[in-house]
């Protein structure tokens, strides 16, 4: 038995050669990721993940992980393989081309337009 | 809380970069140089990716098991507003061991084969946990100077290459500087009460003085491959710089205090702007890393009996959906 300074540890007992049944796979279960809003009126971030059985709990997990200094006033956990994510390597798809300037406020010059009025041309 | 993570020397040095695609190297190693960061599906070198499992991994274990010196002083705190600090203290370690394993995670090993790995001492985690909290005063010096050597070496990694790392580590510099504050506070009360008082601080400070100056991980001259791992900003800062950079921060501090600090040779050398120092004693760091220290044993049947005895609650957890029916017949 361990005989440590802790007395917890003590009193638990513990044998210093014990041994366990190593982990299985998902002991830890699968994860959720955890979003959450700072203040009202922000929007809700991506803070990170957690481990747990089910939503109930990684919502119980995701506030203490991650809001439990009180930066928090709202939390989402949503399944991390419910997640339908882009691939970095597709980042292209996000590249917009120069001729759809007629969808940018940069695209429309109406002062030209405004002063070549005013001088009657 | 954490060193440097330990490299050990015997392991072969073997870069295995000729079997990386030269052409993904350059754009990982650009990548790397424009500043920004590496993602989890991003292309990676091998290595890259073996030594950031291993880097975090020691780091997350490091949380877990450093919890244990510390919270052998909960149950006997010095008053109440002590207890609750500690115990708060105690919780920051362990999420940041959460938040560490997320990160490691990303690359490719399990959360259970990481706590399996070191239950059976398969990883490693920083050596300073191996040394025993004899008195309510070491328990102040692990908080005030070990999270302050755990700041150092976080900030610095923090600004590293891998994005989830150094977004827990973002998250997790935070709440470390609660710990400093509420580890100086506690060594300062100390060292400015009673002579029992001021005797119990310098006693802790000469017992983990050792384990600080091994805390950063062994020097230059004897730490392999930190040069590839420096270019991919895995490692940050050398381990004598980061000692250096300690060394500079608190040494003052602590002779403010009127603490002495066991170490004839501890000086500033004015010319060199550097620190000099009794070489630590090397041959020890190994001894107890590899699990001849005097607490290893403990540490980790404690951690196998916490993890066993918990294993009734996660099940019970994961039939939550079950319900009870009265039987039919």
């Amino acid at each position: 038995m361990i005989k440590s300074l802790d007395p917890r540890v003590t009193r638990a007992q513990i044998e210093e050669n014990n041994t366990i049944t190593p982990l299985k796979d998902l002991d830890q279960w699968e994860t959720y990721e955890v979003f959450h809003q700072k203040k009202r009126g922000d929007q809700h971030m991506h803070v990170g993940i957690v481990h747990a059985p089910n939503a109930e709990m990684a919502f119980l997990f995701g506030k203490e992980q991650y809001g439990r200094r009180g930066f928090s006033v709202n939390i989402w956990v949503v399944k991390t393989r419910d997640v339908f994510a882009s691939e970095y390597d597709d980042s292209d798809i996000f590249d917009t081309v120069p001729e759809k300037q007629y969808r940018e406020a940069g695209g429309y010059k109406v002062m030209e337009k405004i002063n070549k009025y005013k001088k009657g041309v | 809380m954490y060193g440097n993570a330990y490299i050990d020397p015997n392991e072969k040095a073997n870069l295995i970069l000729a079997e990386e695609d030269p052409q993904k190297l350059a754009e990982f190693e650009a990548r790397i140089d424009r500043g920004e960061k590496i993602e989890p599906k991003d292309w990676m070198p091998k290595e890259y990716r073996k030594q950031l499992i291993r880097m975090i991994e020691q780091h997350a274990h490091s949380e877990i098991i450093g919890a244990l010196p510390e919270g052998t002083w909960i149950t006997r705190a010095p008053g109440f507003k002590r207890k609750l600090a500690l115990m708060a203290k105690v919780q920051d370690e362990v999420g940041h061991a959460q938040l560490l394993y997320s990160a490691a995670e990303t690359l490719g090993k399990s959360r259970e084969a990481m706590i399996n790995d070191l239950i059976t001492g398969k990883s490693k985690y920083s050596n300073v946990f191996n040394y025993p909290a004899f008195t309510w005063a070491d328990a102040c010096v692990i908080a005030w100077l070990i999270d302050a050597g755990a700041i150092i070496n976080q900030v610095a990694n923090a600004k590293g290459s891998y994005g989830p790392y150094c977004r827990a580590l973002d998250r997790i510099c935070t709440e470390e500087s609660f710990h400093l504050k509420y580890g100086h506070d506690n060594v300062v009360t100390l060292a400015t009460g009673s002579s029992i008082q001021r005797d119990m601080v310098q006693g802790a400070l000469i017992r983990w003085w050792p384990p600080i100056m091994h805390f950063f991980g062994p020097s230059d001259k004897i730490s392999q491959h930190t040069e590839i791992l420096m270019k991919w900003k895995v490692k940050m800062a050398s381990n004598d710089d980061m000692r250096q950079q300690f060394l500079d921060m608190y040494v003052p501090k602590i002779w403010d205090l009127g603490l002495s600090i066991p170490d004839p040779l501890l000086k500033k050398n004015t010319a060199t702007n550097k620190w000099e120092y009794t070489e630590p004693d090397w041959d020890e760091f190994k001894r107890v890393i590899n699990g001849d220290g005097p607490c290893n044993a403990e540490r980790l049947a404690v951690r196998r009996h916490a993890e066993e005895h918990g294993r009734w609650v996660r099940e019970a957890l994961n039939n939550v959906g079950s319900k009870y029916i009265v039987p039919l017949a």
